[in-house]
């Protein structure tokens, strides 16, 4: 053959957490960390499959009768229902009038991309609102769905280290008609910050006054309060209001199923009718992109949801893992305030889920990467899993070190 | 012009085989607002079209005749028509049950032990393009995951947004391609008249793609046809699509499970390459390993550098990261076992052709019904096509007739899949077949 034809293809920049891990992992450092992807550790700073899940899994594997048939396009019924029922509430009203149903996805990732493709192909939507910041792959998705009009709403209030609720109220409002408004379901990524119930009930308003759509990205249910219930408040207010939404659920951190992509996309239309036809055209889009989703990650979620001493044994799962995080974030507090470190750290304990925005400024941060060895995000996110008893300290020096000794460009 | 409608104009003008219809009218007329209460966000979404295939298998449940017959299953069934689960897998599955492995993320491309082993199953060990570091190989979600990711990739990179599918293809390729951007053609390919290749049909079309187009090619088993190019005709394809300057993008989704032999289900592939085509290949782990639901498949580029391929594989993590971020961790680890394990890998060459036998001697045996019926009919396209599907010929009145009088449930494009034929129901088969064309 002549000239290639990928001789232009340049070599693409690397998702920056990922590029984090890659230069943590080449880093022979004996004291190292690796503050940046999200994932849950123990406080031996492994990862950890819950107990649940690998009886489930020894189950699974022991039993003569499962095999690897091709599920549904739209997934695993009994996961669907299952799932759906988990982020909308026992007695949610969408669910009894039969106007509530989920697709199994690709995780978290696959049912924003499968719910963005639909909205764009079906709706003829194009203008999404995400939160300023978010989580990085939100752009991505929406854009290779065919979304040309990517737009932020101000969230993060980087003087308070909370939300900024004036902000994001007066962008919404000003958001044109139509527009897919993602809304993190609780724990946001990457800030931690969540709005308070008056403040959700404000948001709410702007959505149904202004005619936007909500997506609801819930991936951290369970994870970030310990409680299934509350850490769906913001999902059923909008339910009770009688919105019409799509939910993104993801199971990869409160059921610790990262690699096997269990996800699903609640559907909540005005009514069943509505709710079939759209189910249809779910289907044609997920047919061309993965036919049909992987069995083995819904089995367990399934198999857990549908047994009760399972079930009660996942929710203790996940309160070990939500309150290790508490813990964590009130030891590296109290360790930050020990070394009478500059600065009001309070947010620390305020904010909630896997991440902290530490409001650490970008030089900072290269300053503890390069010095300490503790890799954390540019934007000063932080992974509160990878914090142990043994580390909280080391971390809190490194950050006591930067903040008294590196000044920062002033933030705009 | 709006999006879905100029689709939906392409959608009408070109494949009429495409199973793939818009999403609705006018989509870029939302609903006036009405009472917020009342207005739904949608009122304009038409209901989709019902899944030809899957039409089948529902109405086939339906039925009550206990002789019912579901030859539209593209998954394959032992001779007690159950779905198959390999002794290598559950063997492998328990080797992975007890390593008590953790489920942090996959890297966006996958599993590294199953890309390298799934390279060499399609390339060959001793391939020059693996040992000179010419390939990137990615886990995909099966089949389809593979086709969807390369599309989307060469939507992005590649010159030409023109693909052509055999006439006829499996009936997703269509919307994989067009849902990624690019444009639909077809080139000759299945001859109604001989029930086999459209050999004359096939080269002329080829020889008249424009330049820089992708050409998709079934590596074996043609879905739906069963009907693949010999040999020779192989060679004179990749002498063509040389010379047209064509991208050959190989769907590879039965290898072992046509022939029986992994090398031989292989060899376009590997003369292709051999040949010095930068390819683009999917593979598929659902049939030949039985890993339908695990989503097991790997997509390859074949390049001109390692430099290429690090740049190229760059890229298509980019594509994958918006898609679904990284793949699914437990069929990958299953392939990869058994792939690496020199017993587990032997043990799966063994039930592989064990498979593809049965579905050859149920083709044996459909032949030898319909002469035992007394049938004039010329049956051998029925033994000469391969895999699990089957072009019988039969006419749409007379698989509507097989249906309705037999409840024997196929495509209206008269395919069958073999899989669903067993020593049990393949008299009945050949009786009902010899009866709506006598």
């Amino acid at each position: 053959m002549a000239t290639s034809r990928f001789v232009d293809v340049e070599l693409a920049p690397p998702v920056p957490v990922f590029a984090l891990t890659a230069r943590y992992r080449e880093d022979n450092h004996p004291n190292k960390y690796n503050l940046g992807v999200g994932a849950y550790r123990t406080d031996e700073g492994l990862p950890w499959v819950l107990p649940v899940v690998r009886t489930v899994e020894q189950q699974m594997a022991a039993d003569p009768i499962l095999n690897h048939e091709y599920l549904p396009v739209c997934g695993l019924d009994s996961f669907c229902k299952a799932s759906t029922k988990l982020v909308l509430g026992d007695d949610a009203s969408a669910i009894a009038q039969n106007r509530a149903s989920g697709v199994q996805t690709l995780s978290g990732t696959g049912a924003l991309r499968l719910g963005a493709e639909f909205l764009k192909r079906c709706l003829g939507m194009n203008v999404m609102y995400h939160s300023k910041p978010t989580w990085g792959n939100h752009i991505g998705i929406f854009q290779d769905a065919g979304f040309t009009d990517i737009r932020e709403y101000r969230y993060w209030d980087a003087s308070t280290k909370g939300l900024d609720i004036k902000g994001l109220l007066e962008d919404l409002r000003a958001a044109p008609e139509d527009s897919v408004v993602i809304l993190h379901a609780c724990a946001h990524n990457p800030t931690g910050v969540d709005p308070n119930p008056s403040e959700w009930e404000q948001i709410m308003q702007v959505v149904k006054e202004k005619r936007l759509f909500p997506f609801f990205d819930s991936a951290y249910q369970g994870f970030a309060s310990g409680d299934l219930d509350r850490d769906a408040f913001a999902v059923r207010m909008f339910e009770k209001a009688d919105f019409e939404m799509m939910i993104s659920q993801s199971f990869s951190k409160n059921f610790g199923l990262y690699n096997e992509r269990t996800g699903n996309l609640a559907i909540v239309a005005k009514d069943p009718e509505s709710l079939r036809r759209v189910r249809s055209q779910m289907e044609k889009i997920a047919r061309p992109m993965w036919s049909n989703p992987p069995n083995h990650g819904c089995r367990i979620v399934a198999t857990v949801l549908g047994n009760a001493a399972f079930f009660a044994e996942w929710k203790d799962n996940i309160r070990t893992m939500s309150s290790r995080i508490s813990d964590m974030r009130r030891m590296l507090h109290e360790k930050l305030r020990q070394l009478k470190t500059p600065g009001n750290w309070d947010h620390i304990t305020n904010q909630i889920g896997m991440f902290s925005f530490t409001g650490l400024g970008s030089k900072q941060v290269d300053y503890i990467i390069n010095k300490y060895h503790v890799y954390l995000m540019n934007n000063g996110r932080i992974n509160m899993c990878a914090i142990t008893t043994g580390n909280a300290e080391y971390i809190a020096s490194a950050i006591n070190d930067a903040v008294s000794n590196v000044t920062e460009d002033p933030k705009l | 012009m709006s999006f879905i409608t100029q689709s939906a104009l392409k959608t009408t003008l070109a494949c009429s085989n495409t199973l793939w219809q818009p999403c609705g009218r006018a989509v870029r007329m939302l609903p006036p607002s009405l009472s917020r209460t009342n207005s739904s966000w949608w009122g304009q979404v038409e209901m989709g079209p019902p899944d030809a295939i899957l039409g089948v298998s529902e109405a086939f449940k339906k039925d009550s005749n206990p002789n019912k017959m579901n030859l539209g299953v593209g998954a394959y069934r032992d001779d007690s028509g159950k779905p198959f689960v390999l002794q290598c897998v559950r063997k492998a599955e328990q080797l992975i049950s007890d390593s008590a492995l953790d489920k942090e993320y996959s890297p966006i491309v996958g599993n590294a032990d199953f890309c390298k082993a799934s390279a060499r199953l399609a390339f060959g060990d001793d391939s020059h393009v693996i040992k000179e570091g010419l390939i990137s190989t990615v886990q995909a979600l099966s089949g389809t995951g593979a086709l969807r990711v390369g599309a989307a990739f060469l939507d992005k990179f590649h010159g030409s947004k023109e693909v052509y599918l055999p006439k006829p293809s499996w009936g997703n390729h269509t919307p994989i391609f067009k849902h990624s951007g690019m444009n639909v053609n077809a080139y000759r390919y299945y001859d109604a008249q001989t029930y086999g290749l459209d050999e004359a049909g096939c080269f002329e079309d080829i020889s008249n793609i424009p330049e820089g187009s992708v050409i998709v090619l079934h590596a074996c088993a043609h879905n739906p046809t069963g009907v693949d190019p010999k040999p020779e005709q192989w060679k004179e394809m990749s002498k063509i699509i040389k010379e047209r300057k064509l991208l050959p993008f190989i769907d590879m989704a039965y290898q072992g499970f046509a022939s029986g032999d992994v090398d031989r289900d292989s060899f376009a592939v590997r003369h292709f390459v051999e040949e010095g085509h930068n390819l683009v290949l999917s593979q598929s782990y659902s049939k030949n390993m039985g890993l339908y639901g695990e989503r097991v498949g790997a997509l390859t580029f074949v390049c001109s550098s390692p430099d290429e391929a690090k740049r190229v594989e760059s890229q298509v993590k980019i594509v994958i990261r918006p898609m679904y971020s990284n793949p699914p961790i437990n069929g990958a680890r299953l392939a990869a076992t058994i792939l690496n394990n020199s017993e587990l890998r032997q043990q799966w060459l063994v039930e592989v052709k064990e498979m593809a036998d049965r579905i050859i001697t149920m083709r044996e045996q459909l032949v030898s019904n319909l002469r035992k019926e007394g049938s004039t009919h010329n049956w051998q396209h029925i033994t000469d096509q391969i895999g699990m599907f089957c072009f019988t010929g039969l006419k749409e009145q007379q698989v509507e007739r097989l249906t309705k009088d037999f409840s024997v449930f196929l495509t209206k494009d008269g395919r069958i899949s073999i899989a669903g034929v067993s020593s049990k129901n393949v008299a009945y088969l050949g009786h009902a077949i010899h009866e709506v064309t006598k």
